[in-house]
Formats: structure tokens, C-alpha cells, sequence
């Protein structure tokens, strides 16, 4: 293993039959659901708290205090959703951990399921998974045939069970009010928030709704202990963090490193590097921000890009060489955005048209000095008063490289116009 | 009949909507589904025409106009786009003598884009009949398509 991997959710990627339910049992698995089961659901909620475990599907919302939301929420039925809608572009981390260790998953909601008192959980995989949907389907099967899903789990009196739902095609999806919007037979547009999923999610009930990444790295917490798990990682982010590492890099793959790592640590020891320079790296997917070759000095760590003003996302690490000009590529992640946009509100379905109009004439030389300021407008309004998150990220491409890439645009400006000001 | 049949084995109820369009359109030789198919969804679930109409008109797994058997979805996304996704498009609309968005003659192969397929490491990549291809070249396309052909 690499000096900066740290393997805890892939340490069985290779090594287990991914179909078989015996091999997960030989190396422990759901020795955790048997140890909660024997606490109270209280205590387990404290214990996710105290590890300091935070959502790994780009929000980074406190895990932990999502449940014990769902928890005291006052409610006979209650839903655990896994979201399996990964389509944000440069990840694959979901897909992986289904595909080589979906009971890991499937623990993780049964340990979830009996801290917020669910009886019915929902593993929502994007259509376009069809070896994960497969794979999962089985694994499913399997931990019912053994007890660890259904009724009287483990002769503890606590019933649940998991269907899947696949999806359709449609990043919005990933977006949670979306997501449930879906399973309910809808399009997915998103709707206002609050109220949050945990007090009216799925039906209107209270729910707890999570990424794969989170729910598998809950039988870790329940297995070695808060405590033990805190040690992994830094101050303000614990554990490990799943990198997908695409792009321009000469080895691409997932991999598995501690909080706190660099990003050039992970682009040259892990990416082995690019063949010629790096232009930039996206961090997060298409939703998340472009850094120029000087900021890779970065921290893997939530504190680290808070205050840098940006967000981590997902996890994904996009690297792109200089065979690639940046406005190209935020016009390519501004085109995600228009095409995957649900048309519901307007500064979403047509600010993100204007967005593209504007910087075309950066692209062809023939902006005017004011199409900077009209940018950061639009980007503003953009950013603030779209209802769901896929609006509100949709311009962070284009902010953050015209923070960072200045000159880029400035080369865009009509020669007149420049000296005219 | 066949329709019957998806809806007994999936459920009535409006969260079996989608799986059940999934599934019909799955019967269809040419991947999609008539208005005619959408109403007898509506009818046979007891669901408003237009619910069915707009879950079937937002996924973009599901089509209301016709394709061709083998629908070739190309990822042109950042990861796919800086490996060459375009040099993929080029070569898939020579092979095949249409461009994105259209059906061969002979109604084999429709061509489209498609947003991220999660197989960035692979990239580029394209997804036939819920297979993705991945890490493609020109030799790679050529015998891909030319198996296709010969199925």
C-alpha cells in the first residue's frame, strides 16, 4: 500500500467475493449490526456523534445529528434512504463500494435503521448502474436469508427491510427532496426547504437520507468505537475520504486516503501525475470549484477548503493538462448544468442559458469590460435564489475560474472596449 | 398482455411508475414509448394521463420518440471530454453514418449524449444496452459496433 492510503471502507475491495454473504461474515461483517443491537438506540446515535462522522455525499452535514433528529422526530413510520444517485462527473466512489462491498452498505442502513427506529429503508441507484443494482439485489437477498434484514432482526424485536429503487436518468436526482420526489412516482423537481427530510421526508414521514460513502462508514464508528475512528483524519474532519481520481492523471482509480492528505500528494504519489503540466484540478465534480496549479497545497479537510471559500463535494479529483483551455472546460460543466437542469425555477433554467451567452463572447474575443460585472450578477443571483442545490452549484465552475484564471478572461475582452475604459 | 403482466409483477401504486414505463419500453423494439403506450399505463395503473405523460417525458432513459435497438450513449462529461470523448463521437458518427441524436436507416443504433456514467477511470466510455465500454480507441469502437451488427 501507498504511504498516504489508509484503507478502512475498501480494506476488503479484492479480497471478498462481493456475492457472497460468507466471506463478508469471515472478516466481521455485521459483527457491528449485533453490537448495536445490544445497546440502545440512543447510545448509538451519541456514538455516531461522538466520532465526529460527517455526510460524504458533498454537503458534509453531521451525520450523527441527522439521526438524532430522525430519532426524536415523532413518528410511527419512519424511512432510511441510501443515495446511491451518483452522477455528479469524475465520480465513481459509490459505484466501487457497491460493487465490491455491498453488505458493508447494507449494515450501515440496518444500524441507521435501528437508531432512528425505521422499519423501511431504500437504496436509490441510478439507472444506469446495472452491475451495482445486481449486486446489491443479491446482497439484499442474501442478508435476509440470514436474518440481518426483515423481521425480529437477530431475535431483537427490530423489523427491517430494503427494496431498491432504480432511477431513470437524471443527475437532479442525486438532490434529496428530488430523489424522493422520484421514488413517489414524480418528476424529480426539487422543492423549498425547510422542512428538512428528518422531520417530512419520503411521504411526509421523518427520514434519514444519506450517501453510500456515510452509511458504509457507520459499522466502523459501532466497531471500533468512536474514539478510535476520531484518530483517522484531522481536527475538524474524521476518518477517510474516498478520492475518484480521473482526468488527465496517469492512473486513474479510487482511492482511499485519511483526511488531511494533500492534493498534490494525491495527484502525484497516488495519479502518479499528468504527462505534461497541469492546467487545473476540479475538485468535488462538475458542481464543485477549479484550482490553478498553485493551490494544489491544499488540505483534504473541511476547514481547509472553508476557508479557502470553497466546498469539498463528493471527492472527486478532476485533473486536467494544458492540452485543455479552462474556459473550455467551464463552458463543458456549464452545459451539464443547462442540460441537466429540471426547468422548475428560473434562475436555474435561464440563468445558466445567459451564463453560457456571456462567456461565449469571452470565448470569441468579443466581450465587453461590463460582461465581467454582468457575470458576477448573475452568478450571484444565481447562487442565491435557486431552490435546490443543483442551481446553486451550477455556477461554481465559472466563479471560481474567474477568481483564479483572471487573465483568462481578460484576454476575452474586444481590444476597443479594453482601452475605451 | 405483456403490460399486464410487468404491472402484476411491479405493483400498482405511483412508486412503481417509473420501473413499470422501464420495463414496457424494455418490450419495444425501437426503445421508446407511443402515446397510446402511455395512456394504457394510465388506464391499467389508474393513474391521470398526464403524471404518466410527465415522468415519462423528464428521464432521459425513457423516450417518446423512436431509436434505435442498441441506444450508444456517449459521456462528453469533463473526465470523458479530457480523454478524448469528441475523437469517440467522430469515429461513432463515421462508423455509422449519422450524427448525435439521430437512428441509423436500418433502425440498429440511435447515437445521444448522456451525462456522467461513473466510469471516469475508464474514461472515455460509452454505454450500449446497459454495458459500458470504457478506455475506447479506433480499434476498439470498430470491433465494438461490428459485434453489435452481427448480433
Amino acid at each position: 500500500m501507498n504511504r498516504i492510503e489508509k484503507k478502512l471502507l475498501t480494506k476488503r475491495f479484492g479480497i471478498i467475493d462481493p456475492m457472497s454473504i460468507e466471506d463478508y461474515l469471515s472478516l466481521g461483517g455485521y459483527a457491528a449490526l449485533q453490537k448495536a443491537l445490544k445497546t440502545t438506540p440512543h447510545a448509538v446515535v451519541e456514538e455516531i456523534k461522538a466520532s465526529g462522522l460527517r455526510g460524504r455525499g458533498g454537503a458534509a452535514f453531521p451525520v450523527g445529528q441527522k439521526m438524532e433528529a430522525v430519532q426524536k422526530a415523532k413518528s410511527g413510520v419512519k424511512y432510511i434512504i441510501c443515495n446511491a444517485d451518483e452522477g455528479e462527473p469524475g465520480n465513481f466512489k459509490d459505484r466501487y463500494l457497491m460493487e465490491n462491498d455491498p453488505h458493508q452498505i447494507i449494515e450501515g442502513m440496518a444500524i441507521s435503521a435501528y437508531a432512528v427506529g425505521a422499519a423501511k429503508g431504500y437504496v436509490f441507484i441510478r439507472g444506469e448502474y446495472s452491475r451495482s443494482v445486481y449486486v446489491m439485489d443479491n446482497a439484499i437477498k442474501a442478508a435476509k436469508e440470514k436474518g440481518f434484514l426483515g423481521k425480529n432482526i437477530l431475535g431483537s424485536g427490530m423489523d427491517f427491510d430494503i427494496e431498491i429503487y432504480t432511477g431513470a436518468g437524471s443527475y437532479v436526482c442525486g438532490e434529496e427532496f428530488a430523489l424522493m420526489l422520484c421514488i413517489e412516482g414524480n418528476p424529480a423537481r426539487s422543492t423549498f426547504k425547510p422542512p428538512f427530510p428528518t422531520a417530512e421526508g419520503l411521504y411526509g414521514k421523518p427520514t434519514q437520507i444519506n450517501n453510500v460513502e456515510s452509511f458504509a462508514n457507520l459499522p466502523h464508528v459501532i466497531q471500533d468505537g468512536a474514539q478510535e475512528f476520531a484518530k483517522i483524519g484531522t481536527k475538524h474532519s474524521k476518518g477517510t475520504k474516498l478520492v475518484s481520481l480521473c482526468g488527465n492523471v496517469r492512473e486513474k482509480g479510487l482511492y482511499e486516503v485519511p483526511f488531511g492528505v494533500r492534493l498534490w500528494e494525491i495527484i502525484e504519489e497516488l495519479g502518479r501525475g499528468v504527462q505534461g503540466s497541469i492546467r487545473m484540478v476540479q475538485v468535488g465534480g462538475a458542481s464543485g470549484p477549479v484550482l490553478p496549479p498553485n493551490m494544489l497545497g491544499i488540505k483534504l479537510d473541511y476547514k481547509d477548503f472553508a476557508d479557502n471559500g470553497m466546498s469539498l463535494g463528493s471527492g472527486a479529483v478532476i485533473v486536467i493538462d494544458t492540452a485543455n483551455e479552462v474556459l473550455d472546460i467551464v463552458r463543458n460543466t456549464l452545459e451539464f448544468f443547462r442540460h441537466e437542469s429540471c426547468g422548475k425555477c428560473t434562475p436555474c433554467r435561464e440563468g445558466i442559458v445567459h451564463l453560457l451567452i456571456i462567456l461565449d463572447r469571452f470565448m470569441l474575443g468579443e466581450a465587453e469590460k461590463k460582461d465581467l460585472e454582468l457575470l458576477k450578477t448573475l452568478i450571484q443571483a444565481i447562487e442565491d435564489t435557486s431552490i435546490c442545490g443543483l442551481g446553486q452549484a451550477a455556477p461554481t465552475a465559472l466563479k471560481t475560474a474567474m477568481r483564479y484564471f483572471p487573465e483568462v478572461f481578460a484576454a476575452g475582452i474586444k481590444k476597443r472596449s479594453a482601452k475605451a475604459i | 398482455m405483456l403490460l399486464n403482466e410487468i404491472i402484476r409483477e411491479k405493483g400498482k401504486t405511483p412508486d412503481k411508475l417509473l420501473s413499470v414505463l422501464i420495463e414496457y419500453q424494455k418490450t419495444k423494439n425501437r426503445n421508446y414509448l407511443t402515446n397510446e403506450d402511455l395512456k394504457e399505463v394510465a388506464q391499467k395503473m389508474g393513474l391521470p394521463e398526464s403524471r404518466v405523460y410527465s415522468v415519462a417525458t423528464f428521464y432521459s432513459l425513457l423516450s417518446t420518440k423512436p431509436r434505435g435497438k442498441y441506444v450508444i450513449q456517449l459521456c462528453r462529461d469533463v473526465p470523458c471530454y479530457v480523454n478524448g470523448a469528441f475523437d469517440v463521437r467522430e469515429e461513432l458518427e463515421t462508423a455509422l453514418q449519422i450524427t448525435m441524436g439521430e437512428t441509423t436507416k436500418d433502425g440498429l443504433f440511435s447515437l445521444e449524449y448522456a451525462s456522467c456514467l461513473g466510469c471516469c477511470e475508464q474514461a472515455p466510455v460509452i454505454r450500449i444496452d446497459q454495458k459500458v465500454y470504457g478506455n475506447l480507441n479506433r480499434k476498439k469502437l470498430a470491433e465494438i459496433i461490428s459485434d453489435y451488427r452481427r448480433l
